[in-house]
């Protein structure tokens, strides 16, 4: 994502009132924005806190700021920064986050996002864009951009199965029909779910949903997503995010509101870093059965 | 406009009488920055130019100082600290069009400054920005990242001013923490740094001459709980609010003040000696 997310970014950046504010990332990737913004292209060292600080002040004088930097050294170093300075002033701050989950894989720990949006969602004002695809970056920078409060939008790496063309850009969209109920995928993930459930008969397997918009209260189900979890009383939600503060808790909250009964519902999330020892994306999200065949397992008990 | 004399201390009556009142603390370390937050106010700040107070816990006198510029009214200060109230113990996030931003955590403000001061470059403006720090505050790293951003950038239309008044929460700032001398541990930035008497406006006014080529940093030799008898210097100035006996001896000491000279810089220096010795 992060080639086009560059393309589209320098594309914006006609627009004179905006501003780019880097966390001392961008090396072989951001070159071209810096060369196309010039002055309005600020590296501002290795310094999370301030450039979130810096940024509120700019949007404050009417400038459209951006920040980027790896979504932890953002969400978690600079919570304090976006929740005082960004959202109680209802900055429109627009927050990259690249590296959203596992994604930094087995440089370990300290770089995996995987409470950033359930934090984050706590704030006033705050919108997170989770894009699922690489085709979906367009729309998620003119929407977070365009957006007149705060938006933090978490990246990851596209994951498109081969031969599939992606819906057009939407905050939720019908990946795959299916009569078993529903499973809604968040961000990536989508790509690996939509290559599982297109094995299974339609009968036998799940609709499949993506979200990208948070949260839930803002965004609400479509009316045929809903239409399916009432008939069928069935849910699976998949994120690369704990389950404290996740989509699968805001679905829960979300359908008890709306007075909808779940009589089964299964939920993929991230469950931390319960070994001892590291790996690639691939190896972490198997271990919290965010792999093919956790995933084929939860579309399975809700169709058993 | 210069700033009076018989303004400022009208000011510090009413910000000693406001907390009385309400019986708060975190006087102290509004009677230290008031002097040098009046007469930024009254001397400097033009109508686009921006003021933020970093050390948030001295709101009181932000309040009082717009209050003196006819910003804020008496009824808006009787409601300090009251429920319902737009004067918080905190600079509030909106409803005061002066104030800009909340703070009171600290280590904020100076990099909000420096986002406002970029802004202004950016956008070709020439307005100024204003940024009253604690001395305890550069302690915090945020307030590194902001200074060296700053001193990076060549901020030429920002001014940090920081209250030096040498206590913090629990102690003095030599003991908890030490960053001093303050002038010397940050004169390895880009700034230029000033030292001036806090509660000395010649001597205020001399330090707050812009610098042509890069921030201007102001260090402001204060004493917490200045012109209160028995709480200037003294810990309690911190968190404590006044006990009655202390109100009538701050009234006496403001009604003597006003009959004469204020605080001079030799008497100043008499009083720093003795927090020395008393330390």
């Amino acid at each position: 994502m992060r080639d086009e997310l560059c393309r589209r970014l320098v594309a914006r950046s006609g627009n004179e009132r905006m501003v780019f504010l880097t966390g001392d990332l961008g090396f072989m990737a951001l070159e071209p924005l810096r060369d196309a913004m010039g002055p309005r292209f600020i590296n501002c060292g290795v310094a999370e806190q301030n450039m979130i600080s810096v940024a509120a002040a700019l949007s404050y004088e009417g400038l459209e700021a951006w920040t980027y930097t790896i979504a932890p050294f953002c969400y978690a170093r600079a919570f304090e920064q976006i929740r005082n300075d960004v959202c109680l002033h209802g900055l429109a701050v627009k927050l990259l986050a690249n590296g959203g989950g596992y994604a930094y894989g087995v440089m370990g720990p300290t770089h995996h996002a995987l409470e950033d949006y359930g934090i984050l969602l706590t704030l006033p004002n705050m919108t997170a864009f989770v894009p699922a695809f690489t085709e979906d970056i367009d729309q998620t920078l003119e929407r977070a951009g365009d957006l007149p409060g705060p938006a933090y939008v978490r990246l990851g790496r596209g994951e498109r199965p081969k031969d599939e063309v992606v819906p057009p850009y939407a905050p939720w969209r019908r990946l795959l029909d299916g009569d078993a109920g529903v499973m809604i995928a968040v961000g990536p993930l989508a790509g690996s779910s939509w290559d599982v459930l297109r094995q299974l008969d339609k009968a036998n397997r799940p609709a499949l949903w993506v979200v990208s918009e948070l949260p839930i209260k803002a965004n609400a189900p479509p009316s045929e997503l809903t239409d399916a979890l009432r008939r069928t009383g069935r849910l699976a939600v998949v994120e690369e995010h704990v389950a404290h503060g996740g989509v699968g808790q805001a679905m829960c909250h979300w359908a008890i509101e709306a007075g909808i009964g779940l009589d089964r519902f299964r939920h993929l999330h991230a469950q931390g870093h319960p070994g001892s020892t590291y790996g690639s994306q691939a190896f972490l999200r198997r271990r919290s059965h965010l792999d093919a065949e956790g995933i084929a397992l939860a579309a399975n008990s809700l169709a058993s | 406009m210069p700033l009076s004399v018989v303004a400022l201390n009208k000011a510090r009556r009413r910000l000693i009488d406001m907390h009385y009142r309400a019986k708060v603390g975190h006087l102290g370390g509004n009677l230290s920055c008031l002097d040098a937050m009046m007469l930024v106010h009254h001397e400097h700040l033009g109508t686009d130019d921006r003021f933020i107070l970093s050390k948030g816990h001295s709101a009181g006198a932000l309040y009082v100082t717009l209050w003196s510029l006819g910003r804020l009214t008496d009824s808006d200060l009787d409601r300090f600290h009251q429920d319902d109230t737009l004067l918080a113990g905190h600079p509030p996030a909106r409803g005061i069009p002066d104030i800009r931003f909340a703070t009171g955590s600290l280590g904020h403000g100076l990099s909000l400054a420096a986002g406002l001061a970029l802004a202004a470059k950016l956008q070709g403006a020439s307005r100024r920005v204003f940024c009253l720090t604690s001395d305890g505050e550069w302690q915090e790293g945020s307030t590194l990242e902001a200074a060296i951003f700053s001193a990076h950038h060549r901020f030429n239309n920002l001014t940090i001013l920081v209250d030096h008044n040498r206590l913090q929460g629990f102690g003095s700032t030599d003991t908890v923490a030490s960053m001093n001398p303050l002038h010397e541990r940050l004169s390895g930035l880009d700034f230029e740094i000033r030292k001036c008497d806090g509660h000395d406006l010649g001597s205020v006014r001399a330090a707050l001459a812009p610098d042509r080529h890069r921030p201007l940093l102001v260090i402001l030799n204060t004493i917490k709980g200045r012109g209160i008898p028995h709480f200037a210097g003294a810990m309690e100035s911190h968190y404590l609010p006044l006990t009655a006996e202390q109100y009538a001896g701050a009234m006496a000491q403001l009604d003597k003040e006003s009959r004469r000279p204020p605080l001079m810089a030799e008497q100043y220096a008499d009083a720093m000696a003795q927090l020395e010795t008393d330390r």
